[in-house]
């Protein structure tokens, strides 16, 4: 942040938004302390010396890594699309690229667990055809990527949109003008100035991925070791009334998402 | 030679229609009219950034109506300038270049020297002033010798002194390259200062 010029009349705007503001603030610093205060060093080592808790956090890292980077795969292109281009059925698009954001998480887990066991291919199930080809979703760790993914990519397609939104069309035209075909000037000008927004659609993506718990629930399941995320080990500790378990994890969570958000934000470097 | 006949088009807020002029070749034309009567939208139809709506417009004997804007050949320096800012301006300089396949560093060398700008090669476009910024996209319109040139009111948002610095830039530019030039301002002294040809854009509906 900036210098802020405080003119001596200033003054009460400025300590009026800082109480508002600084409430909030407050409470997210609060709940931290409150963790923290709850469990010990110790406890932490002991939970994470588990087997179940190491493939949970294992399972956790790698699933958010694939759901953000297939969200932003998808994110990219959709964003160019609903920033860039006007088309028939335009409204209706955004109307369902809409939906994995305000609909409940929960109806997200349910409407897969209906798509991959009610939808027919032939007279199997799309689970049984998959299955007979190797590949399994449901109560597997690939639905707990899908899962985060359904929701995470409305996500990182709304970043990536504001992101070109934002950039003016005038620098690619100019790229047209240079020589280049489209792709060219997409590949040339485009990505690269994009590079914050993605990073940007990259981290909303992973942490809402982090965050999943009611898709995974229904559609992936909590099977110890085999589709238990952190998120749903806090779940399992819990129901089990441990609640200092579930206080170590969720402490492990918030360190491995500050640790990826610091991460992210070095290897994206701050040129641009 | 620019020629432009019976072009229609329709833009958000008004549409010009039946407009034709002819700009022979290597010679620096000021298109003259008001802010917001049409003169960029023109532009874009000759860069091939705009459809229109019909009329032929031709460089020399190509007819390029229907070609994309890579394939006309056009050197395009637009209002905002719209610098690439993640390359430096060596690397702006030599992206026409670049994206044509063609080999940079002599060129590059070359317009240094043409636009005085050799010392800024190195440096982001972030920090250039208003002159060196126009500098660098005259220099990256002009990189792979286009047969026309189409300039959008490019001198408008410089200071006086820089302006008269950006006239003779612009004339020697033209001494040296020869390249039939489109130079669209609502400034009656750029006229002055260096148009063989005045086109005036009246009335658009």
């Amino acid at each position: 942040m900036g210098e802020m010029n405080t003119h001596r009349s200033e003054r009460p705007f400025y300590i009026a938004l800082s109480v508002l503001g600084g409430g909030y603030a407050l409470l997210v610093a609060l709940m931290i302390v409150a963790n923290v205060a709850y469990t010990s060093p110790a406890h932490i080592i002991d939970t994470l010396r588990q087997p179940a808790i190491q493939a949970s956090l294992w399972l956790t890292l790698w699933s958010c890594l694939l759901a953000a980077a297939f969200s932003l795969l998808v994110g990219v292109p959709m964003g160019y699309l609903l920033a860039r281009t006007k088309f028939r059925g335009k409204a209706l698009l955004e109307a369902i690229m809409d939906i994995p954001v305000v609909l409940p998480p929960l109806i997200v887990g349910l409407s897969l667990l209906i798509i991959f066991n009610h939808f027919r291919i032939g007279n199997v199930s799309l689970e049984q055809w998959l299955n007979a080809h190797g590949l399994q979703f449901t109560f597997a760790a690939a639905g707990v990527v899908l899962a985060q993914f359904s929701v995470a990519a409305a996500f990182a397609v709304r970043t990536m949109r504001g992101t070109f939104e934002q950039m003016p069309a005038r620098i690619e035209e100019v790229a047209l003008t240079l020589g280049c075909t489209r792709w060219q000037a997409f590949r040339r000008v485009t990505l690269p100035l994009a590079r914050r927004g993605m990073m940007a659609a990259f981290t909303v993506a992973w942490a809402r991925s982090l965050g999943e718990f009611g898709p995974l629930l229904i559609f992936a399941g909590t099977t110890r070791g085999r589709t238990e995320v952190l998120s749903s080990s806090v779940f399992l500790e819990l129901s089990v009334g441990r609640l200092e378990g579930a206080v170590a994890i969720s402490l492990i969570m918030i360190v491995v998402a500050v640790g990826v958000l610091l991460l992210v934000r070095k290897v994206g470097g701050t040129r641009l | 030679m620019i020629k432009v006949s019976s072009l229609s088009l329709r833009a958000d807020s008004f549409a010009l229609s039946d407009i034709a002029f002819t700009v022979p070749t290597g010679a620096y034309a000021v298109l003259m009219g008001r802010s917001g009567c049409g003169k960029t939208t023109i532009l874009e139809a000759l860069c091939g950034l705009r459809t229109i709506q019909s009329g032929t417009i031709y460089f020399g004997s190509r007819d390029v109506t229907a070609l994309p804007p890579a394939e006309r050949n056009v050197g395009y320096v637009p209002q905002d300038l719209a610098l690439f800012p993640h390359l430096n301006v060596r690397e702006n300089l030599a992206f026409g270049l670049h994206a044509r396949g063609l080999p940079s560093e002599e060129r590059v060398e070359e317009l240094g020297v043409l636009l005085g700008i050799s010392d800024l090669f190195g440096r982001t476009t972030a920090g250039l002033s208003g002159g060196e910024a126009q500098r660098v996209a005259l220099g990256r319109a002009l990189a792979f010798r286009p047969s026309v040139l189409l300039l959008d009111e490019p001198l408008s948002a410089l200071d006086e002194s820089t302006r008269d610095e950006m006239h003779s830039v612009l004339r020697s530019v033209r001494e040296k390259t020869g390249v039939t030039t489109l130079h669209v301002t609502h400034l009656r002294e750029d006229a002055k200062a260096l148009a063989d040809v005045v086109l005036e854009l009246h009335g658009a509906k």
